[in-house]
């Protein structure tokens, strides 16, 4: 049992382990980092294999590409949260200094407005 | 006078004036439907996708009994397919090992390859010239996919409703120009020199060593991904927009289609096609690889971009 098969088994089980990890987790946003991994992993996999056309793709396009356009879809869909803190005493949802804070605050200035 | 009639409707239509299915089929927004409305619906798919037992709570009480059969099932469909795919592998040969059936083809790419298409790397020989219009296809194909992402989510001052084009731009990030991060700023200023020399050098290194148009291309647009999230938007308008894209994608397309057409109306009528193949591994060798491959990538990178800034802000700029 030489260190490169040894290595080329960790790889491999880490991949089913992420493909099984994406489709039971049930937090989108974890999933979807859990699918750059995959990504990342199948890249070493494809330079294993002997080849780095497909490992310079995949780094490009499955790690980074898709998942930037799946958090971007996740944003657009409302699915991660807009950088809110929520205060256990009064229940109520308190806007953080961060941009997504500061945007949620000002379309919620303008519901008022609409209103 | 009819067929006149037709064609100005024709052309209307082209434009974006006039709609076909308007008194047929109804599909517009109602302009007058409350805004509590809207907001409890958003509120309710907020509370539902970000909820951790999201599946759980939509299993009422009678659908138990349908659950556990949709589980059974899945399951062992699911066994019963990796069985399959395991059985189909077990009959390939084994990795790295000859297989007599199978190496026809291969064996002469590998033995002519080199003095057929002129690239060094055969796989770029393959891709780009002995199944060049594969790669046509998957070119197309983006661009279809880049067309049909514009009309889902492309935001201009035809398809928006006054009423609510505040109320949904203000959750864009149109107004709150990412270049202020200042980490973003300036790792972006260090690293991005790097990943566009590296998405060049691969691109036109295509025809001596790993790469090619689409990994090329691939970098080339997530560099410019990075570069419209570390220094705006504002900056990326000033030398892309939505026309020179489609130009650019334009021009590609129908060099690539014109290109590869021509070699091989020559090769099947045997004629002599007078590209020069040059010297193997210098830049300029490999005959129409390298220009086929700079064609590619200017359409994967145009794609991969305007993806991106669709999925953002709706538009590609310059509009």
């Amino acid at each position: 049992m030489t260190l490169s098969f040894v290595i080329r088994a960790m790889l491999l089980l880490l991949l089913i382990i992420c493909a099984i990890a994406v489709n039971i987790n049930q937090n989108l946003l974890q999933a979807v980092i859990i699918f750059m991994s995959y990504s990342s992993i199948m890249c070493i996999v494809w330079i294993t294999l002997e080849s780095p056309d497909l490992a310079i793709t995949e780094a490009a396009v499955g790690a980074g590409i898709s998942g930037t356009l799946f958090l971007l879809t996740l944003k657009k869909i409302s699915a991660v949260d807009a950088g809110e803190i929520h205060d256990e005493k009064t229940g109520m949802y308190h806007t953080g200094d961060t941009p997504a804070g500061a945007m949620k605050e000002n379309r919620e200035m303008l519901d008022h407005d609409i209103e | 006078m009819i067929l006149s009639e037709w064609k100005k409707k024709f052309f209307r239509w082209l434009d974006g004036d006039y709609d076909v299915m308007a008194g047929i089929m109804d599909g517009s927004l109602e302009p007058d439907e409350s805004h509590e409305e809207i907001k409890h619906d958003r509120k309710e798919a907020h509370d539902r996708l970000t909820s951790s037992n999201y599946s759980r709570s939509m299993i009422h009480a009678e659908q138990k009994g349908f659950y556990a059969i949709y589980l059974a099932v899945a399951v062992v469909s699911c066994i019963a397919l990796i069985g399959v795919l395991l059985f189909a592998v077990s009959l390939l040969p084994r990795y790295g090992q000859e297989n007599p059936r199978t190496l026809e083809v291969s064996e002469r790419y590998v033995e002519k390859g080199l003095e057929e298409t002129g690239a060094v790397n055969v796989v770029a020989g393959m891709i780009l010239d002995y199944r060049a219009f594969d790669t046509l296809g998957e070119s197309h194909v983006l661009f279809t996919a880049l067309l049909c992402v514009m009309i889902l989510l492309r935001k201009d001052r035809k398809n928006m409703d006054p009423h609510y084009e505040d109320y949904y731009l203000i959750g864009d990030d149109t107004y709150y120009p990412v270049s202020k991060d200042m980490i973003m700023h300036k790792v972006g200023m260090f690293i991005l020199p790097s990943i566009f020399l590296f998405g060049i050098y691969i691109l036109l290194n295509g025809q001596n060593g790993p790469g090619g148009g689409f990994s090329g291309g691939a970098v080339m647009g997530a560099g410019m991904i990075i570069f419209s999230a570390a220094f705006g938007f504002d900056q990326v308008d000033r030398f892309f927009t939505m026309k020179l894209s489609m130009i650019v994608t334009f021009v590609s397309l129908t060099f690539y289609c014109f290109a590869k057409g021509y070699v091989f109306f020559m090769g099947a009528n045997h004629l002599e096609n007078h590209i020069p193949k040059g010297i193997p591994g210098a830049i300029l060798s490999g005959g129409l690889i390298l220009p086929l491959d700079i064609a590619v990538g200017f359409v994967v990178a145009c794609t991969m971009f305007g993806f991106f800034s669709l999925f953002w802000r709706g538009s590609i700029g310059g509009d």
